[in-house]
């Protein structure tokens, strides 16, 4: 496969305040990839420099063969942006909205309402075409969104978490987009700071905090980085005593180590069910109420929390 | 070039889209015509324009130019314009004008005739002295200016149509004596029968002259000031409500989503441009026409109204521009604008007619669009022709010029196109 998009030590400096830090990583044809982090980590800002908004302090990237900062002209005809925010005009129909971005991007004539026609069916608003915006569910929205980045076909498709803020099944609906999209060929860099969306869709992730990317590879090569051990989460009554019953359970054959929480109990072992029976044994003996339990195998999450100390959502 | 047409279409789309807008942009200045028209007394009677000005003639003349004036009046032509009835009494006259019933007094004195055509038998004697002009009275009443205005215009067309004719005909008459080829003897009535050729042929030129191409001139219509004084008032909103747009844009991610696409900063801006040209030229365009067709408001030369419409606009939007550079949220931009198109109101003589301020203020007008366009307007209506827009046109297309310039230099020093 060859890279579609090659970051290399790009910088965004704000007087003072560094927003990215010398982050580089390759994106490769027909992959997506996805960079993970909190609000605040410079994912916005990343692709904002790709997408040639933002001119970069320093470092450079190189999209489709042309570097962002000699040829941005160029690097446009490549990509194609869905920010973050919706970006429509609210009083057009979604398809004198997408005609119009058609328009920007050089489409015309018969081939334009072609493409505009692909696009309603893609993401699903054929029947509401001629309803205005401002008359859509913030879902539909996000739809008409991502379609707007879709029209040219580009080569390389930037999501800057297109899913913020909107309903399950909406998103469902963009995560199946997205697969779908990759599919036909399309590459997307997919920004996000929900865990199971990079879990779901990326080939690879990147992890970003502060600026900097921490973490790179695919999610196997990430959460190895925990080691591969499972976590059995024990949810307690109010008025059981956690402590006593982690100090108690790390006594048991295969467990890794027990730790009190609040109201819960985690239990680390190589698989959590070989030590799953000998847990619940040892609760009741105690006269420990378990309300219910989890089994929680390596993840982002995991990686995130290893590698920075914090959760993603803190 | 054609992504501006693109951005700026789509702009003008969207403000006709925005009921708030247009009813600032199109329903308030077309109300505020029609209040207006009321105040004035527009719409209290006639059809269009002008219309019945009552005016008191007295003739003391009673000879043959002071009946060809009186007869001006009451011509068929000027019917529908001027309702005349004559007094004996000058006096009786100048009371009916300070009683405000009628808008003017024309006293036509005793011997008005004689002093400009001589007694037959005394033009060419040697003892004659060429008797003093005697000056017809004009007797204006000061609360109906345009009215009296208008009442004056006739007259001084009439007095200069009749010295012309004096002039020409005295001049022939001495050339023919000179060469010889006309008896002094026979001069006097030669002179006379010329001289009521002339004036017969002139006092109907008079009449139609006024019908062909000074027509508007005297059928001046206070709506025709009133209309663009309100358009252009709220031609101020529209271009600063323009410029607030690219600031919204910015706000509302449109603009990046641009600059992300194959569009260049440079190309962004002048569609943005091009929007608010577009939706000045539509608020004017449609304020002016629907003036002519619902009021009867004549417009005289259409060349003139179209490129009057396209400077004036061209010179507030630059105006639109430069207020945007000013701010810094779409918020400040509104505020700015509200605040400049009052100003530009009251100095353009919206509210009131420039001739009525002070001389600084006039000369102060002159940076303003309200002015040059009110001062084009006005010449179209009184009869003028695009030849005479030289001097407002002018100025607006350097306004225009000179402010984007300054506009365009502040957007970038403030990389206001950049995200």
């Amino acid at each position: 496969m060859n890279a579609i998009l090659e970051v290399q030590n790009l910088v965004k400096k704000y007087g003072e305040f560094i927003a990215v830090n010398g982050i580089s990583f390759e994106i490769q044809e027909g992959e997506i990839f996805s960079l993970l982090g909190p609000n605040g980590a410079g994912k916005t800002t990343t692709i904002s420099m790709l997408s040639t908004l933002y001119s970069p302090t320093s470092g450079d990237a190189v999209i489709g063969g042309h570097s962002i900062t000699k040829e941005p002209m160029a690097v446009k005809q490549v990509i194609g942006v869905v920010p973050q925010e919706l970006a429509l005009y609210e009083d057009l129909t979604a398809r004198e909205n997408l005609v119009f971005w058609g328009q920007m991007y050089g489409l015309s004539g018969k081939s334009l309402n072609n493409r505009v026609d692909e696009v309603l069916e893609q993401i699903g608003l054929t029947d509401k075409a001629k309803n205005r915006i401002k008359t859509y569910s913030g879902g539909m929205k996000r739809r008409v969104n991502i379609g707007v980045g879709l029209l040219h076909r580009p080569r390389l498709l930037f999501m800057d978490e297109p899913s913020v803020g909107i309903d399950p099944q909406s998103r469902r609906a963009i995560l199946d987009t997205v697969k779908d999209l990759n599919r036909q060929g399309m590459t997307v860099l997919y920004t996000t700071h929900y865990m199971e969306e990079a879990q779901e869709l990326s080939n690879r992730v990147g992890i970003i905090d502060h600026g900097e990317l921490i973490a790179l590879g695919t999610q196997k090569e990430l959460t190895q980085q925990v080691g591969e051990t499972e976590t059995l989460i024990l949810h307690i009554g109010e008025n059981d005593d956690s402590e006593s019953l982690a100090k108690s359970l790390n006594g048991i054959k295969d467990v890794l180590e027990a730790s009190a929480g609040d109201h819960e109990v985690s239990v680390v072992a190589q698989e959590a069910e070989e030590v799953l029976a000998a847990v619940v044994t040892r609760a009741n003996e105690r006269g420990v109420r378990i309300r219910s339990i989890d089994i929680r195998e390596p993840n982002l999450e995991a990686v995130f929390l290893h590698l920075t100390g914090r959760a993603l959502r803190d | 070039m054609r992504k501006l047409f693109l951005i700026g279409l789509k702009d003008l789309k969207l403000i006709f889209r925005d009921r708030a807008a247009l009813t600032i942009m199109l329903l308030a200045p077309f109300l505020l015509t029609i209040g207006m028209g009321f105040v004035t007394g527009r719409f209290s009677g006639g059809s269009s324009g002008l219309a019945d000005i009552p005016v008191v003639i007295v003739n003391l003349d009673n000879e043959q130019l002071g009946n060809a004036l009186a007869d001006v009046f009451s011509s068929r032509e000027l019917a529908s314009l001027v309702e005349p009835s004559a007094s004996p009494d000058p006096v009786a006259a100048r009371r009916l004008i300070d009683e405000d019933k009628a808008a003017a007094a024309i006293i036509i004195p005793a011997g008005f005739t004689r002093s400009i055509i001589p007694a037959e038998g005394t033009a060419f004697d040697e003892s004659f002295v060429e008797p003093e002009v005697v000056k017809i009275e004009v007797y204006a009443n000061p609360g109906r200016p345009t009215s009296a205005g208008v009442v004056k215009a006739i007259v001084d067309e009439f007095i200069s149509r009749v010295e012309e004719g004096r002039t020409s005909s005295m001049t022939s008459i001495l050339q023919l004596i000179q060469a010889g080829l006309l008896d002094p003897q026979n001069g006097e009535s030669e002179a006379q029968r010329l001289f009521e050729n002339v004036d017969q042929s002139e006092a109907t030129a008079i009449v139609l002259k006024k019908v062909q191409q000074g027509a508007a001139a005297v059928d001046f219509d206070i709506l025709a000031y009133m209309a663009p004084a309100m358009a252009l008032l709220f031609l101020m909103y529209t271009v600063s409500h323009g410029g607030r747009s690219i600031l919204l844009e910015r706000s509302q991610g449109t603009l990046p989503r641009l600059l992300v696409s194959p569009t260049s900063s440079a190309q962004v801006l002048g569609g943005k441009v091009m929007g608010i040209f577009f939706t000045g030229v539509a608020q004017v365009g449609i304020l002016i026409l629907a003036s002519a067709v619902l009021f009867g408001v004549r417009w005289g030369d259409p060349a003139g109204v179209a490129v009057l419409i396209l400077a004036t606009v061209y010179g507030a939007a630059g105006w639109g521009l430069l207020i945007t550079t000013l701010a810094r949220t779409p918020a400040q931009v509104g505020s700015i604008g509200s605040a400049i198109m009052l100003i530009f109101g009251i100095l353009g003589g919206s509210f009131i007619n420039l001739e009525q301020m002070p001389p600084y203020v006039q000369n102060l007008s002159k940076i303003t669009p309200n002015a040059w366009g009110l001062d084009g307007f006005t010449t179209l209506s009184l009869g003028g022709t695009l030849a005479d827009l030289k001097e407002p046109i002018t100025a607006l297309l350097i306004m225009g010029s000179v402010l984007f310039a300054a506009a365009v230099m502040l957007f970038n020093r403030k990389g206001m196109m950049q995200q």
